[in-house]
């Protein structure tokens, strides 16, 4: 269980994010709001990528203060433009760089990135330049080098901005299947639909907490004034 | 262009890299201590040949020379001049065989091989570096080259649209702003995918 006690979040002076409290239990949750919301800053704070400036962040019982590592390797996060996610030049050196870090010897690591890619439908892309791979190709990839380390939660930074329509629909199609617990921020409301659980911020607070279809409702009332 | 991995199932490509960076090491010190156009020749041969054992397209061996090759005739116009044109002619063929020979070492060996290669020649510095970090450092480099051309393409097109593609600032201002965010980008990336982590085994247990 992820769990926000009172957090607020300043940068530079400026206030972000405004006395949150929440318990995140869904298996799937949305967060949406308009541009400049806070909601990145948000999703942020589960893996420990910005920490508080008040309050506390606790997922499964580590604080993302004291243990803002081992949170890391619970929660994966896969940004919006995954350009800057892969960081090898080939696709299964790229998907091998976590398990690297986590000094996974070789043979395991090979076997483990042929599986990952193999699941997925996207064994043939593992020789492939990464920067030769399409749009809807390295967020998989991207997706996948999150995957690989086996998270227990997986945050998505507005995944589908880049993507057509038919890549949008595949990668929904995979994060519908996954086992892991899903964070999603999105300005895609219909991704939304089948979410337990959504999220609203504006102006750095949380302003609806509720199903779908009624956070949704909420949210568009604020898009019109 | 850099010249990046071709995959293929050769005797060099099973290689393993630290004996192929240990043969250019060595065979970039020999093409220096001998001035005869016959040695020279001769590894410029050898080399090409080896690009066959590796079984690379002659197109490909050709790509690694073309953007050499403005400067290798400037290099042969120049000492033939001074020199004489034989030996305008072995620095040209003594630059042309290491520069083939290390494009032959990068399109038979994964960047991965590479650098860890890298590593193993440095892990007797690693109390005092940090041998990881440098390693990251080259993938990095390697990766992104390609990345910021496109991103300078992409600039270089918008102020085209202004009538600024003559404009050296207007094309490397935002091309160095758009480099340095995309830095930031990468940095929580690496920290998002476990850089510098507590070694765990839990992770094996796939």
């Amino acid at each position: 269980m992820i769990r926000l006690r009172s957090v607020s979040v300043e940068i530079e002076g400026r206030s972000i994010l405004k006395d949150v409290t929440l318990d995140l239990t869904e298996q799937r949750v949305g967060i949406i709001g308009l541009n400049g919301s806070g909601k990145s800053t948000f999703v942020r704070l589960l893996n420990g990528l910005q920490l508080p400036t008040e309050g506390s962040v606790t997922v499964d019982e580590l604080e993302t203060k004291k243990d803002s590592r081992k949170v890391r390797r619970k929660v994966g996060f896969v940004f919006q433009n995954p350009e800057n996610q892969i960081v090898y030049p080939i696709v299964k050196e790229d998907l091998a760089f976590g398990l690297k870090n986590l000094k996974v010897d070789k043979k395991k690591t090979e076997e483990r990135v042929f599986a990952t890619l193999k699941k997925y439908d996207l064994a043939h892309l593992s020789d492939r330049f990464t920067h030769q791979l399409s749009g809807g190709e390295k967020q998989m990839i991207a997706l996948m080098g999150v995957m690989i380390m086996d998270p227990e939660y997986i945050v998505f930074d507005e995944p589908t901005t880049l993507l057509d329509l038919r890549n949008t629909r595949r990668l929904m199609s995979v994060i519908a299947g996954l086992s892991q617990s899903v964070l999603m921020v999105t300005h895609d409301l219909d991704l939304l639909s089948k979410f337990d659980r959504v999220l609203c911020f504006q102006e750095g607070q949380l302003v609806a907490d509720d199903r779908p279809e009624r956070v949704i409702q909420q949210y568009k009332t604020l898009c019109d004034v | 262009m850099i010249s990046l991995y071709y995959k293929a199932d050769s005797p060099l490509h099973g290689l393993p890299a630290g004996i192929k960076l240990t043969f250019l090491v060595f065979l970039g010190t020999t093409l220096f201590l001998y001035d005869s156009l016959w040695f020279v020749g001769l590894t410029l041969i050898g080399v090409l040949i080896l690009f066959a054992v590796g079984q690379i397209p002659v197109r490909r061996v050709v790509d690694q020379l073309k953007p050499a090759l403005i400067l290798l005739v400037i290099i042969f116009v120049a000492q033939g001049l001074i020199n004489g044109w034989e030996f305008g002619l072995l620095v040209v063929a003594r630059f042309a065989a290491l520069i083939l020979a290390a494009s032959l070492v990068t399109l038979t060996t994964l960047t991965s091989q590479m650098v860890a290669a890298i590593e193993t020649v440095m892990s007797p510095f690693s109390r005092w570096i940090s041998v990881e970090k440098i390693s990251l450092s080259l993938s990095l480099a390697i990766r992104f080259i390609p990345v910021i051309a496109v991103l300078t393409h992409e600039v270089r097109e918008a102020q085209r649209v202004r009538g600024l593609e003559k404009n050296l600032f207007a094309v490397a201002t935002p091309v160095v702003i758009r480099t340095l965010k995309m830095g930031d980008q990468i940095a929580e990336a690496l920290d998002a995918r476990s850089f510098d982590t507590e070694t765990s085994e839990d992770v094996q247990k796939g």
